[in-house]
Protein backbone atom coordinates (compact mmCIF):
# COMPACT_ATOMS: atom_id res chain seq x y z
CA UNK A 1 0.00 0.00 0.00
CA UNK A 2 2.71 2.55 1.16
CA UNK A 3 3.76 3.44 -2.26
CA UNK A 4 0.59 4.06 -3.89
CA UNK A 5 -0.51 5.95 -0.74
CA UNK A 6 2.56 8.30 -1.13
CA UNK A 7 2.02 8.22 -5.20
CA UNK A 8 -1.14 9.23 -4.52
CA UNK A 9 0.04 12.08 -2.34
CA UNK A 10 2.60 13.70 -4.66
CA UNK A 11 0.06 13.78 -7.39
CA UNK A 12 -2.19 15.86 -4.95
CA UNK A 13 0.01 18.11 -3.44
CA UNK A 14 1.16 19.90 -6.06
CA UNK A 15 -1.91 20.68 -7.53
CA UNK A 16 -2.96 22.05 -4.69
CA UNK A 17 -0.01 24.86 -5.23
CA UNK A 18 -1.62 25.86 -8.28
CA UNK A 19 1.06 24.01 -10.62
CA UNK A 20 4.48 25.85 -9.21
CA UNK A 21 6.24 22.89 -6.81
CA UNK A 22 5.99 24.46 -3.28
CA UNK A 23 7.96 23.16 -0.38
CA UNK A 24 5.53 20.54 1.13
CA UNK A 25 5.64 19.17 -2.69
CA UNK A 26 8.92 18.92 -2.62
CA UNK A 27 8.93 17.29 0.49
CA UNK A 28 6.09 14.98 -0.35
CA UNK A 29 8.58 14.41 -3.44
CA UNK A 30 11.32 13.52 -1.76
CA UNK A 31 9.38 11.14 1.04
CA UNK A 32 7.90 9.47 -1.76
CA UNK A 33 11.49 8.70 -3.45
CA UNK A 34 12.52 7.81 0.17
CA UNK A 35 9.33 5.62 0.79
CA UNK A 36 10.31 3.52 -2.79
CA UNK A 37 13.91 2.88 -1.58
CA UNK A 38 12.76 1.74 1.51
CA UNK A 39 10.45 -0.34 0.15
CA UNK A 40 12.94 -1.96 -2.12
CA UNK A 41 15.30 -2.74 0.67
CA UNK A 42 12.90 -4.27 2.41
CA UNK A 43 11.76 -6.10 -0.37
CA UNK A 44 15.60 -7.22 -0.95
CA UNK A 45 15.67 -8.19 2.91
CA UNK A 46 13.17 -10.66 1.81
CA UNK A 47 14.30 -11.75 -0.81
CA UNK A 48 17.12 -12.91 1.28
CA UNK A 49 15.43 -14.77 3.72
CA UNK A 50 14.02 -17.15 1.42
CA UNK A 51 17.17 -17.59 -0.99
CA UNK A 52 20.26 -17.31 1.50
CA UNK A 53 19.22 -20.63 2.89
CA UNK A 54 19.53 -22.34 -0.21
CA UNK A 55 22.24 -20.37 -1.27
CA UNK A 56 23.67 -21.66 1.83
CA UNK A 57 22.39 -24.87 1.34
CA UNK A 58 24.53 -25.43 -1.98
CA UNK A 59 27.58 -23.72 -0.80
CA UNK A 60 27.62 -26.22 2.05
CA UNK A 61 27.18 -29.12 -1.08
CA UNK A 62 30.66 -27.78 -2.30
CA UNK A 63 32.58 -27.44 0.84
CA UNK A 64 34.66 -30.43 2.30
CA UNK A 65 34.25 -31.30 6.04
CA UNK A 66 36.77 -28.95 7.73
CA UNK A 67 35.62 -26.28 5.47
CA UNK A 68 31.88 -27.19 7.28
CA UNK A 69 33.84 -26.82 10.56
CA UNK A 70 34.16 -23.10 10.51
CA UNK A 71 32.80 -20.17 12.89
CA UNK A 72 31.99 -17.77 11.95
CA UNK A 73 30.60 -19.47 8.58
CA UNK A 74 32.07 -18.87 5.01
CA UNK A 75 30.70 -19.02 2.08
CA UNK A 76 32.43 -19.67 -0.55
CA UNK A 77 34.79 -23.24 -0.53
CA UNK A 78 38.21 -22.83 -1.69
CA UNK A 79 37.61 -25.51 -4.35
CA UNK A 80 34.27 -27.24 -4.94
CA UNK A 81 34.12 -30.47 -4.16
CA UNK A 82 31.96 -32.25 -6.45
CA UNK A 83 32.54 -35.53 -4.79
CA UNK A 84 30.10 -34.95 -1.88
CA UNK A 85 27.21 -35.58 -4.84
CA UNK A 86 28.62 -39.28 -5.53
CA UNK A 87 29.15 -39.78 -1.90
CA UNK A 88 25.67 -39.01 -1.55
CA UNK A 89 24.22 -40.84 -4.20
CA UNK A 90 26.35 -43.98 -3.97
CA UNK A 91 25.51 -43.87 -0.11
CA UNK A 92 21.90 -45.88 -0.69
CA UNK A 93 19.77 -47.57 -3.62
CA UNK A 94 19.23 -43.75 -5.53
CA UNK A 95 18.51 -45.25 -8.48
CA UNK A 96 15.63 -47.51 -6.58
CA UNK A 97 14.15 -44.59 -4.53
CA UNK A 98 14.12 -42.48 -7.65
CA UNK A 99 11.81 -44.87 -9.84
CA UNK A 100 9.45 -45.93 -6.88
CA UNK A 101 9.19 -41.91 -6.51
CA UNK A 102 8.20 -41.65 -10.16
CA UNK A 103 6.16 -44.82 -9.55
CA UNK A 104 4.56 -44.18 -6.68
CA UNK A 105 3.26 -40.49 -7.98
CA UNK A 106 2.37 -41.61 -11.28
CA UNK A 107 0.38 -44.22 -10.35
CA UNK A 108 -1.56 -42.59 -7.72
CA UNK A 109 -2.04 -39.79 -10.35
CA UNK A 110 -3.46 -42.42 -13.01
CA UNK A 111 -5.93 -43.77 -10.46
CA UNK A 112 -6.95 -40.44 -9.07
CA UNK A 113 -8.01 -39.66 -12.77
CA UNK A 114 -9.73 -42.60 -13.19
CA UNK A 115 -11.83 -42.41 -10.11
CA UNK A 116 -12.40 -38.97 -10.07
CA UNK A 117 -13.59 -37.43 -13.92
CA UNK A 118 -16.55 -39.59 -13.97
CA UNK A 119 -17.25 -39.00 -9.87
CA UNK A 120 -17.15 -35.14 -11.06
CA UNK A 121 -19.16 -35.64 -14.06
CA UNK A 122 -21.92 -37.53 -12.21
CA UNK A 123 -21.95 -34.92 -9.28
CA UNK A 124 -21.97 -31.92 -12.01
CA UNK A 125 -24.75 -32.99 -14.50
CA UNK A 126 -26.87 -35.99 -13.05
CA UNK A 127 -29.74 -35.96 -10.86
CA UNK A 128 -30.35 -38.51 -8.31
CA UNK A 129 -31.46 -39.52 -5.40
CA UNK A 130 -28.95 -39.20 -2.69
CA UNK A 131 -26.67 -36.50 -4.76
CA UNK A 132 -26.34 -34.14 -1.80
CA UNK A 133 -25.99 -36.82 0.77
CA UNK A 134 -22.85 -38.27 -1.14
CA UNK A 135 -21.49 -34.97 -2.23
CA UNK A 136 -21.39 -34.11 1.50
CA UNK A 137 -19.83 -37.41 2.54
CA UNK A 138 -16.76 -36.18 -0.25
CA UNK A 139 -16.45 -32.95 0.98
CA UNK A 140 -15.96 -34.36 4.62
CA UNK A 141 -13.03 -36.58 3.41
CA UNK A 142 -11.46 -33.46 2.66
CA UNK A 143 -10.88 -32.73 6.07
CA UNK A 144 -9.66 -35.57 7.02
CA UNK A 145 -5.98 -35.84 6.88
CA UNK A 146 -3.55 -38.68 6.44
CA UNK A 147 -2.16 -37.58 9.68
CA UNK A 148 -5.49 -39.09 11.48
CA UNK A 149 -6.17 -41.97 9.75
CA UNK A 150 -2.97 -43.36 9.26
CA UNK A 151 -2.50 -46.10 12.13
CA UNK A 152 -5.82 -47.54 11.85
CA UNK A 153 -4.54 -47.26 7.97
CA UNK A 154 -1.78 -49.60 9.20
CA UNK A 155 -3.24 -52.03 10.75
CA UNK A 156 -5.54 -53.13 7.76
CA UNK A 157 -3.13 -52.90 5.10
CA UNK A 158 -1.49 -55.20 7.57
CA UNK A 159 -3.93 -57.46 7.91
CA UNK A 160 -4.09 -57.72 3.93
CA UNK A 161 -0.77 -57.90 3.38
CA UNK A 162 0.04 -55.28 1.40
CA UNK A 163 2.62 -52.94 3.98
CA UNK A 164 5.75 -52.71 2.22
CA UNK A 165 4.42 -53.16 -0.98
CA UNK A 166 3.89 -49.95 -3.92
CA UNK A 167 -0.22 -49.93 -3.51
CA UNK A 168 0.39 -49.20 0.30
CA UNK A 169 1.50 -45.94 -0.99
CA UNK A 170 -0.76 -45.82 -3.83
CA UNK A 171 -4.52 -47.40 -3.03
CA UNK A 172 -5.11 -45.05 -0.53
CA UNK A 173 -5.01 -41.91 -2.63
CA UNK A 174 -6.16 -43.93 -5.70
CA UNK A 175 -9.30 -40.77 -5.63
CA UNK A 176 -9.13 -37.34 -4.40
CA UNK A 177 -12.14 -35.50 -2.58
CA UNK A 178 -10.07 -32.20 -3.64
CA UNK A 179 -10.25 -33.15 -7.49
CA UNK A 180 -13.60 -33.75 -7.52
CA UNK A 181 -14.78 -30.97 -6.13
CA UNK A 182 -12.15 -28.60 -8.68
CA UNK A 183 -13.56 -30.86 -11.37
CA UNK A 184 -17.51 -30.52 -10.74
CA UNK A 185 -16.47 -26.60 -10.38
CA UNK A 186 -15.21 -26.61 -13.72
CA UNK A 187 -17.70 -29.25 -15.29
CA UNK A 188 -20.80 -27.37 -14.36
CA UNK A 189 -19.42 -23.81 -15.70
CA UNK A 190 -19.41 -26.16 -19.23
CA UNK A 191 -22.97 -25.21 -21.17
CA UNK A 192 -25.37 -27.21 -20.60
CA UNK A 193 -26.50 -26.76 -24.27
CA UNK A 194 -23.26 -28.68 -25.47
CA UNK A 195 -24.85 -31.76 -23.76
CA UNK A 196 -28.30 -32.04 -24.47
CA UNK A 197 -27.23 -31.82 -27.64
CA UNK A 198 -25.35 -34.73 -27.71
CA UNK A 199 -27.49 -36.64 -25.91
CA UNK A 200 -29.83 -35.26 -28.87
CA UNK A 201 -27.96 -37.23 -30.77
CA UNK A 202 -27.99 -40.41 -28.93
CA UNK A 203 -24.12 -39.82 -28.30
CA UNK A 204 -23.06 -42.68 -25.28
CA UNK A 205 -22.77 -40.76 -21.98
CA UNK A 206 -19.23 -41.58 -21.86
CA UNK A 207 -18.41 -40.36 -25.16
CA UNK A 208 -19.80 -36.77 -23.97
CA UNK A 209 -17.74 -37.19 -20.49
CA UNK A 210 -14.39 -38.25 -22.47
CA UNK A 211 -15.04 -35.86 -25.93
CA UNK A 212 -16.60 -33.05 -24.38
CA UNK A 213 -16.03 -32.38 -21.13
CA UNK A 214 -12.36 -33.87 -20.03
CA UNK A 215 -10.99 -31.54 -22.75
CA UNK A 216 -12.88 -28.37 -21.43
CA UNK A 217 -11.82 -29.12 -18.16
CA UNK A 218 -7.78 -29.90 -19.49
CA UNK A 219 -6.35 -26.77 -17.31
CA UNK A 220 -7.96 -27.66 -14.22
CA UNK A 221 -6.85 -30.87 -14.40
CA UNK A 222 -3.80 -29.91 -15.64
CA UNK A 223 -3.81 -27.58 -12.31
CA UNK A 224 -4.77 -31.17 -10.10
CA UNK A 225 -2.10 -33.34 -12.07
CA UNK A 226 0.85 -30.44 -10.67
CA UNK A 227 -0.85 -30.50 -6.96
CA UNK A 228 -1.36 -34.24 -6.97
CA UNK A 229 2.53 -35.42 -7.97
CA UNK A 230 4.62 -32.68 -6.54
CA UNK A 231 2.98 -33.49 -3.35
CA UNK A 232 2.68 -37.22 -3.35
CA UNK A 233 6.55 -37.10 -4.95
CA UNK A 234 7.57 -35.20 -2.13
CA UNK A 235 5.37 -36.90 1.00
CA UNK A 236 7.83 -38.21 3.86
CA UNK A 237 5.12 -39.44 6.26
CA UNK A 238 2.91 -42.07 4.57
CA UNK A 239 6.00 -43.73 3.20
CA UNK A 240 7.91 -43.52 6.87
CA UNK A 241 4.76 -45.30 8.34
CA UNK A 242 3.32 -47.66 5.54
CA UNK A 243 7.13 -49.02 4.38
CA UNK A 244 9.86 -50.65 6.30
CA UNK A 245 11.75 -52.15 3.07
CA UNK A 246 14.57 -49.83 1.23
CA UNK A 247 13.20 -51.52 -2.51
CA UNK A 248 9.83 -50.03 -1.98
CA UNK A 249 10.95 -47.04 -0.34
CA UNK A 250 10.85 -42.92 -2.06
CA UNK A 251 13.32 -40.71 -2.61
CA UNK A 252 12.52 -38.09 0.56
CA UNK A 253 13.00 -41.27 2.56
CA UNK A 254 16.33 -41.73 1.27
CA UNK A 255 17.55 -38.77 1.57
CA UNK A 256 16.58 -38.52 5.24
CA UNK A 257 18.41 -41.93 5.68
CA UNK A 258 21.63 -40.43 4.70
CA UNK A 259 21.98 -39.27 7.89
CA UNK A 260 22.09 -42.66 9.49
CA UNK A 261 23.94 -44.26 6.70
CA UNK A 262 27.09 -40.85 7.10
CA UNK A 263 26.37 -39.61 10.53
CA UNK A 264 24.84 -36.59 11.51
CA UNK A 265 27.64 -34.40 11.53
CA UNK A 266 28.28 -34.64 7.38
CA UNK A 267 26.28 -31.82 6.40
CA UNK A 268 28.34 -31.19 3.12
CA UNK A 269 27.03 -34.82 1.96
CA UNK A 270 23.56 -33.98 3.56
CA UNK A 271 23.62 -30.50 1.50
CA UNK A 272 24.36 -32.27 -1.73
CA UNK A 273 21.81 -34.68 -1.10
CA UNK A 274 19.31 -31.80 -0.68
CA UNK A 275 20.08 -30.25 -3.57
CA UNK A 276 19.42 -33.50 -5.52
CA UNK A 277 15.84 -33.69 -3.68
CA UNK A 278 14.68 -30.07 -3.84
CA UNK A 279 16.68 -28.25 -7.04
CA UNK A 280 14.99 -30.58 -9.46
CA UNK A 281 11.43 -29.54 -8.17
CA UNK A 282 12.73 -25.55 -7.76
CA UNK A 283 13.69 -25.27 -11.25
CA UNK A 284 10.29 -26.84 -12.49
CA UNK A 285 8.69 -24.34 -9.87
CA UNK A 286 10.37 -21.52 -11.61
CA UNK A 287 9.45 -22.67 -14.99
CA UNK A 288 6.18 -22.51 -14.36
CA UNK A 289 5.74 -20.50 -11.55
CA UNK A 290 2.20 -19.57 -12.63
CA UNK A 291 0.63 -22.52 -12.94
CA UNK A 292 2.29 -23.92 -9.68
CA UNK A 293 1.18 -21.14 -7.62
CA UNK A 294 -2.58 -21.73 -9.05
CA UNK A 295 -2.36 -25.57 -8.56
CA UNK A 296 -1.08 -24.93 -5.04
CA UNK A 297 -3.35 -22.19 -3.90
CA UNK A 298 -6.43 -24.34 -5.02
CA UNK A 299 -4.88 -27.33 -3.57
CA UNK A 300 -4.59 -25.68 0.13
CA UNK A 301 -8.00 -27.08 0.89
CA UNK A 302 -6.29 -30.11 1.35
CA UNK B 1 -21.27 -48.53 -19.81
CA UNK B 2 -23.82 -50.12 -22.09
CA UNK B 3 -25.22 -52.98 -19.37
CA UNK B 4 -25.83 -50.22 -16.87
CA UNK B 5 -29.32 -49.01 -16.44
CA UNK B 6 -29.78 -45.71 -16.97
CA UNK B 7 -31.11 -44.67 -13.42
CA UNK B 8 -28.02 -46.67 -12.11
CA UNK B 9 -25.46 -45.03 -14.05
CA UNK B 10 -24.65 -41.62 -11.75
CA UNK B 11 -24.29 -44.37 -9.14
CA UNK B 12 -21.75 -46.15 -11.00
CA UNK B 13 -20.20 -43.39 -11.96
CA UNK B 14 -19.11 -42.37 -8.40
CA UNK B 15 -18.60 -46.11 -6.84
CA UNK B 16 -14.93 -46.23 -7.16
CA UNK B 17 -14.50 -42.83 -5.72
CA UNK B 18 -16.51 -44.05 -3.31
CA UNK B 19 -15.05 -47.16 -2.52
CA UNK B 20 -11.75 -45.32 -1.79
CA UNK B 21 -13.04 -42.82 0.40
CA UNK B 22 -14.77 -45.30 2.79
CA UNK B 23 -12.40 -47.78 2.86
CA UNK B 24 -9.34 -45.37 3.27
CA UNK B 25 -11.17 -42.65 4.96
CA UNK B 26 -14.27 -43.19 6.69
CA UNK B 27 -14.00 -46.96 8.09
CA UNK B 28 -10.96 -46.14 9.62
CA UNK B 29 -12.31 -43.37 11.62
CA UNK B 30 -14.41 -45.99 13.03
CA UNK B 31 -12.39 -48.59 13.39
CA UNK B 32 -9.63 -46.02 15.30
CA UNK B 33 -12.42 -45.32 17.39
CA UNK B 34 -13.20 -48.81 17.93
CA UNK B 35 -9.69 -49.24 18.96
CA UNK B 36 -9.42 -46.36 21.39
CA UNK B 37 -12.05 -48.48 24.11
CA UNK B 38 -9.27 -51.42 23.74
CA UNK B 39 -6.14 -52.45 25.06
CA UNK B 40 -3.83 -53.94 22.82
CA UNK B 41 -0.28 -54.64 21.58
CA UNK B 42 -0.90 -55.43 18.17
CA UNK B 43 0.87 -58.71 18.05
CA UNK B 44 -1.50 -61.18 20.68
CA UNK B 45 -4.51 -62.33 18.91
CA UNK B 46 -6.83 -60.75 21.68
CA UNK B 47 -7.47 -57.08 22.05
CA UNK B 48 -8.96 -57.01 25.80
CA UNK B 49 -11.93 -54.16 26.05
CA UNK B 50 -11.03 -50.87 28.34
CA UNK B 51 -13.96 -48.82 28.25
CA UNK B 52 -12.43 -45.66 28.75
CA UNK B 53 -9.65 -46.80 29.99
CA UNK B 54 -7.02 -45.31 27.47
CA UNK B 55 -8.54 -41.97 27.66
CA UNK B 56 -8.62 -42.15 31.62
CA UNK B 57 -4.52 -42.87 31.50
CA UNK B 58 -3.69 -40.69 28.76
CA UNK B 59 -5.22 -37.33 31.09
CA UNK B 60 -3.79 -38.42 33.79
CA UNK B 61 -0.15 -38.97 31.55
CA UNK B 62 2.14 -35.98 32.38
CA UNK B 63 3.55 -36.23 28.69
CA UNK B 64 0.41 -36.30 26.88
CA UNK B 65 -0.79 -32.98 28.90
CA UNK B 66 2.58 -31.64 27.60
CA UNK B 67 1.53 -32.58 24.59
CA UNK B 68 -1.26 -30.95 24.08
CA UNK B 69 -0.17 -27.95 25.56
CA UNK B 70 3.14 -28.18 22.68
CA UNK B 71 0.44 -29.03 20.28
CA UNK B 72 -1.45 -25.06 21.36
CA UNK B 73 1.57 -23.60 21.77
CA UNK B 74 3.07 -24.21 17.87
CA UNK B 75 -0.22 -23.88 16.66
CA UNK B 76 -1.19 -20.42 17.79
CA UNK B 77 2.51 -19.13 17.52
CA UNK B 78 3.02 -20.20 14.07
CA UNK B 79 -0.79 -19.38 12.61
CA UNK B 80 -0.33 -15.96 14.37
CA UNK B 81 3.05 -15.47 12.70
CA UNK B 82 2.21 -17.22 9.41
CA UNK B 83 -0.85 -15.17 8.62
CA UNK B 84 -0.11 -11.87 10.78
CA UNK B 85 3.37 -11.01 8.49
CA UNK B 86 1.76 -12.50 5.43
CA UNK B 87 -1.33 -10.11 5.27
CA UNK B 88 1.17 -6.86 5.39
CA UNK B 89 3.60 -8.65 2.78
CA UNK B 90 0.71 -9.44 0.36
CA UNK B 91 -1.15 -5.46 0.47
CA UNK B 92 2.70 -4.88 -0.31
CA UNK B 93 3.38 -7.40 -3.05
CA UNK B 94 0.07 -6.73 -4.62
CA UNK B 95 1.20 -5.67 -7.85
CA UNK B 96 1.69 -6.76 -11.56
CA UNK B 97 5.31 -6.56 -12.44
CA UNK B 98 7.92 -8.67 -12.91
CA UNK B 99 10.15 -8.19 -10.10
CA UNK B 100 6.65 -8.29 -7.94
CA UNK B 101 6.21 -11.61 -9.31
CA UNK B 102 10.06 -13.00 -8.62
CA UNK B 103 9.39 -11.97 -5.15
CA UNK B 104 6.26 -13.39 -4.92
CA UNK B 105 7.87 -16.53 -6.79
CA UNK B 106 10.95 -16.66 -4.05
CA UNK B 107 8.23 -16.13 -0.94
CA UNK B 108 6.44 -19.20 -2.24
CA UNK B 109 9.53 -22.11 -3.02
CA UNK B 110 9.91 -23.48 0.29
CA UNK B 111 6.07 -24.43 -0.46
CA UNK B 112 6.54 -26.46 -3.29
CA UNK B 113 10.31 -28.64 -1.79
CA UNK B 114 9.98 -31.49 0.71
CA UNK B 115 9.61 -31.36 4.49
CA UNK B 116 12.75 -33.37 3.97
CA UNK B 117 14.62 -31.00 2.29
CA UNK B 118 13.18 -27.98 4.66
CA UNK B 119 13.83 -30.29 7.70
CA UNK B 120 17.66 -31.11 6.68
CA UNK B 121 18.52 -27.31 5.73
CA UNK B 122 16.91 -26.01 9.04
CA UNK B 123 18.58 -28.74 11.07
CA UNK B 124 22.11 -27.47 9.70
CA UNK B 125 20.94 -23.65 9.70
CA UNK B 126 20.14 -23.55 13.18
CA UNK B 127 23.47 -26.11 14.03
CA UNK B 128 24.71 -24.56 17.23
CA UNK B 129 28.18 -24.51 16.38
CA UNK B 130 28.44 -24.06 13.14
CA UNK B 131 25.29 -23.10 11.97
CA UNK B 132 24.26 -20.39 9.80
CA UNK B 133 21.81 -18.55 11.90
CA UNK B 134 24.52 -18.12 14.82
CA UNK B 135 27.06 -16.65 12.27
CA UNK B 136 24.74 -14.44 11.11
CA UNK B 137 23.77 -13.10 14.70
CA UNK B 138 27.58 -13.13 16.06
CA UNK B 139 28.72 -10.19 14.66
CA UNK B 140 25.43 -8.51 15.95
CA UNK B 141 26.96 -9.87 19.56
CA UNK B 142 24.11 -12.60 19.90
CA UNK B 143 24.44 -15.78 20.70
CA UNK B 144 25.71 -18.31 20.35
CA UNK B 145 21.88 -20.26 20.61
CA UNK B 146 21.00 -23.72 20.92
CA UNK B 147 18.16 -23.52 18.95
CA UNK B 148 16.52 -27.33 18.47
CA UNK B 149 19.33 -27.96 21.10
CA UNK B 150 17.31 -26.10 24.07
CA UNK B 151 14.48 -26.92 25.50
CA UNK B 152 13.40 -23.20 25.88
CA UNK B 153 13.91 -22.55 22.36
CA UNK B 154 13.30 -26.07 20.70
CA UNK B 155 9.20 -25.29 19.84
CA UNK B 156 10.00 -21.65 18.86
CA UNK B 157 12.75 -23.03 16.33
CA UNK B 158 10.16 -24.86 14.32
CA UNK B 159 7.65 -22.78 14.78
CA UNK B 160 9.93 -20.44 12.69
CA UNK B 161 10.43 -23.12 10.25
CA UNK B 162 6.56 -23.74 10.16
CA UNK B 163 6.73 -19.99 8.92
CA UNK B 164 9.36 -19.47 6.76
CA UNK B 165 7.20 -23.08 4.85
CA UNK B 166 3.96 -21.37 5.26
CA UNK B 167 4.52 -17.36 4.85
CA UNK B 168 4.75 -17.83 0.98
CA UNK B 169 2.09 -19.30 0.70
CA UNK B 170 -0.42 -17.63 2.75
CA UNK B 171 0.84 -14.42 1.18
CA UNK B 172 -0.20 -15.99 -2.55
CA UNK B 173 -3.58 -16.54 -0.80
CA UNK B 174 -4.07 -13.17 0.58
CA UNK B 175 -2.81 -11.65 -2.74
CA UNK B 176 -5.49 -13.64 -4.29
CA UNK B 177 -8.11 -12.38 -1.80
CA UNK B 178 -7.33 -8.86 -2.66
CA UNK B 179 -7.25 -8.87 -6.41
CA UNK B 180 -10.85 -10.32 -6.16
CA UNK B 181 -11.89 -6.86 -4.15
CA UNK B 182 -13.79 -4.94 -7.18
CA UNK B 183 -11.44 -2.27 -7.92
CA UNK B 184 -14.50 0.18 -8.07
CA UNK B 185 -14.65 0.00 -4.19
CA UNK B 186 -11.08 0.94 -3.59
CA UNK B 187 -11.83 3.95 -6.66
CA UNK B 188 -14.16 5.27 -4.76
CA UNK B 189 -12.41 5.34 -1.47
CA UNK B 190 -9.67 7.25 -3.38
CA UNK B 191 -11.96 9.53 -4.93
CA UNK B 192 -13.19 10.44 -1.30
CA UNK B 193 -9.82 10.80 -0.51
CA UNK B 194 -10.31 8.25 2.50
CA UNK B 195 -6.97 7.57 4.88
CA UNK B 196 -4.81 4.40 3.51
CA UNK B 197 -6.10 3.14 7.15
CA UNK B 198 -9.47 3.74 6.50
CA UNK B 199 -9.47 2.64 3.49
CA UNK B 200 -7.99 -0.85 4.63
CA UNK B 201 -10.00 -0.98 8.15
CA UNK B 202 -13.63 -0.45 6.01
CA UNK B 203 -12.77 -2.01 2.73
CA UNK B 204 -10.38 -4.39 2.32
CA UNK B 205 -10.21 -6.11 5.68
CA UNK B 206 -14.06 -6.92 5.58
CA UNK B 207 -13.64 -7.64 1.84
CA UNK B 208 -10.48 -10.32 2.69
CA UNK B 209 -12.20 -11.55 5.98
CA UNK B 210 -13.64 -14.88 4.30
CA UNK B 211 -10.02 -15.25 3.05
CA UNK B 212 -8.11 -14.48 6.14
CA UNK B 213 -10.85 -16.81 7.84
CA UNK B 214 -10.00 -19.55 5.38
CA UNK B 215 -6.23 -19.53 5.87
CA UNK B 216 -6.36 -19.44 9.68
CA UNK B 217 -8.37 -22.44 9.70
CA UNK B 218 -6.63 -24.08 7.21
CA UNK B 219 -3.42 -23.29 9.27
CA UNK B 220 -5.04 -24.52 12.62
CA UNK B 221 -5.57 -27.47 10.71
CA UNK B 222 -2.20 -28.21 9.45
CA UNK B 223 -0.13 -26.86 12.72
CA UNK B 224 -2.12 -29.67 14.61
CA UNK B 225 -0.96 -32.16 11.99
CA UNK B 226 2.91 -31.04 12.04
CA UNK B 227 4.87 -34.56 12.20
CA UNK B 228 7.93 -34.04 9.20
CA UNK B 229 10.09 -31.28 10.83
CA UNK B 230 9.81 -33.35 14.57
CA UNK B 231 10.65 -36.60 13.05
CA UNK B 232 13.25 -35.26 11.24
CA UNK B 233 14.46 -32.25 13.65
CA UNK B 234 14.09 -32.92 16.87
CA UNK B 235 12.13 -36.43 17.46
CA UNK B 236 9.81 -34.61 20.30
CA UNK B 237 13.00 -33.72 21.90
CA UNK B 238 14.55 -32.73 24.40
CA UNK B 239 12.76 -33.82 26.96
CA UNK B 240 9.67 -33.57 25.54
CA UNK B 241 9.60 -30.16 23.93
CA UNK B 242 8.22 -30.71 20.89
CA UNK B 243 6.48 -33.55 21.11
CA UNK B 244 3.02 -32.98 19.55
CA UNK B 245 0.29 -35.17 19.47
CA UNK B 246 0.69 -36.95 15.77
CA UNK B 247 4.45 -37.43 16.85
CA UNK B 248 3.18 -39.40 20.11
CA UNK B 249 0.14 -40.94 17.93
CA UNK B 250 3.18 -42.80 16.39
CA UNK B 251 5.53 -43.08 19.29
CA UNK B 252 3.00 -44.89 20.94
CA UNK B 253 1.51 -46.86 17.87
CA UNK B 254 5.32 -47.63 16.34
CA UNK B 255 7.69 -47.83 19.29
CA UNK B 256 5.63 -48.68 22.47
CA UNK B 257 2.84 -50.82 20.29
CA UNK B 258 -0.11 -49.50 22.51
CA UNK B 259 -2.65 -49.36 20.57
CA UNK B 260 -5.44 -48.44 21.95
CA UNK B 261 -3.83 -45.59 23.85
CA UNK B 262 -2.45 -44.17 20.27
CA UNK B 263 -5.75 -44.36 18.65
CA UNK B 264 -7.47 -42.54 22.14
CA UNK B 265 -4.72 -39.84 21.38
CA UNK B 266 -5.95 -39.84 17.65
CA UNK B 267 -9.76 -39.27 18.59
CA UNK B 268 -8.53 -36.43 20.38
CA UNK B 269 -6.82 -35.31 17.27
CA UNK B 270 -9.94 -36.08 15.55
CA UNK B 271 -12.40 -33.90 17.81
CA UNK B 272 -9.90 -30.94 17.44
CA UNK B 273 -9.63 -31.46 13.58
CA UNK B 274 -13.13 -32.05 13.30
CA UNK B 275 -14.68 -28.64 15.31
CA UNK B 276 -12.41 -26.58 13.36
CA UNK B 277 -14.04 -27.94 10.50
CA UNK B 278 -17.61 -27.43 11.73
CA UNK B 279 -16.45 -24.16 12.71
CA UNK B 280 -15.13 -23.46 9.15
CA UNK B 281 -17.92 -24.95 7.08
CA UNK B 282 -20.69 -23.29 9.79
CA UNK B 283 -19.01 -19.71 9.36
CA UNK B 284 -18.65 -20.07 5.69
CA UNK B 285 -22.31 -21.26 4.70
CA UNK B 286 -23.52 -17.83 5.93
CA UNK B 287 -21.27 -16.08 3.55
CA UNK B 288 -20.33 -18.46 0.61
CA UNK B 289 -23.68 -19.15 -1.70
CA UNK B 290 -23.08 -23.10 -3.18
CA UNK B 291 -24.57 -24.62 -6.26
Amino acid sequence: MSRNDAGLRTTVGPARGAGRPTAAGRFRFVLAAALRIANYACMLLIVCAFALPFAWMISTSLKTLPETMIFPPEWIPDHPVWSNYTVAWNSGPFPKYLLNSFFVSAGILALQMLTIIPAAYAFARFRFPGRGLLFGLVMATLMIPPQLIFLPVYLMLSDWKLLNTHLALILPFASSAFGIFLLRQSFLQTAGELIEAARLDHAPEWKIMLRIMAPLARPVLATFALFSFISHWNDYFWPLVMTTNESVRTLPLGIAKIRETEGTATWNVLMAANVMLAVPVLIAFFAAQRHIIRAFVHGGIK
Amino acid sequence: MPMVPKRLKPYAMIAPALAVFSLFYLYPIGYMIHLSFHEWNFISPEKTYVGLGNYREMLADDVFLQVLRNSALYTVMTVLLATGTALPLALWLNRKSGFHAFVQGAIFSPHIISLVSVSLLWSWLMDPEYGLLNGLLHPLGIGPLKWLNDPDTALLSLVIVAVWKNLGYNTIVFIAGLQSIPPELLEAAALDRSKPWTTFRRIILPMLSPTLFFLVIINLIGSFQVFETIAIMTQGGPVNSTNTLVYYIYEYGFRYFKIGHASAAGVILLVIVGTLTLVYFRLLSRRVHYR
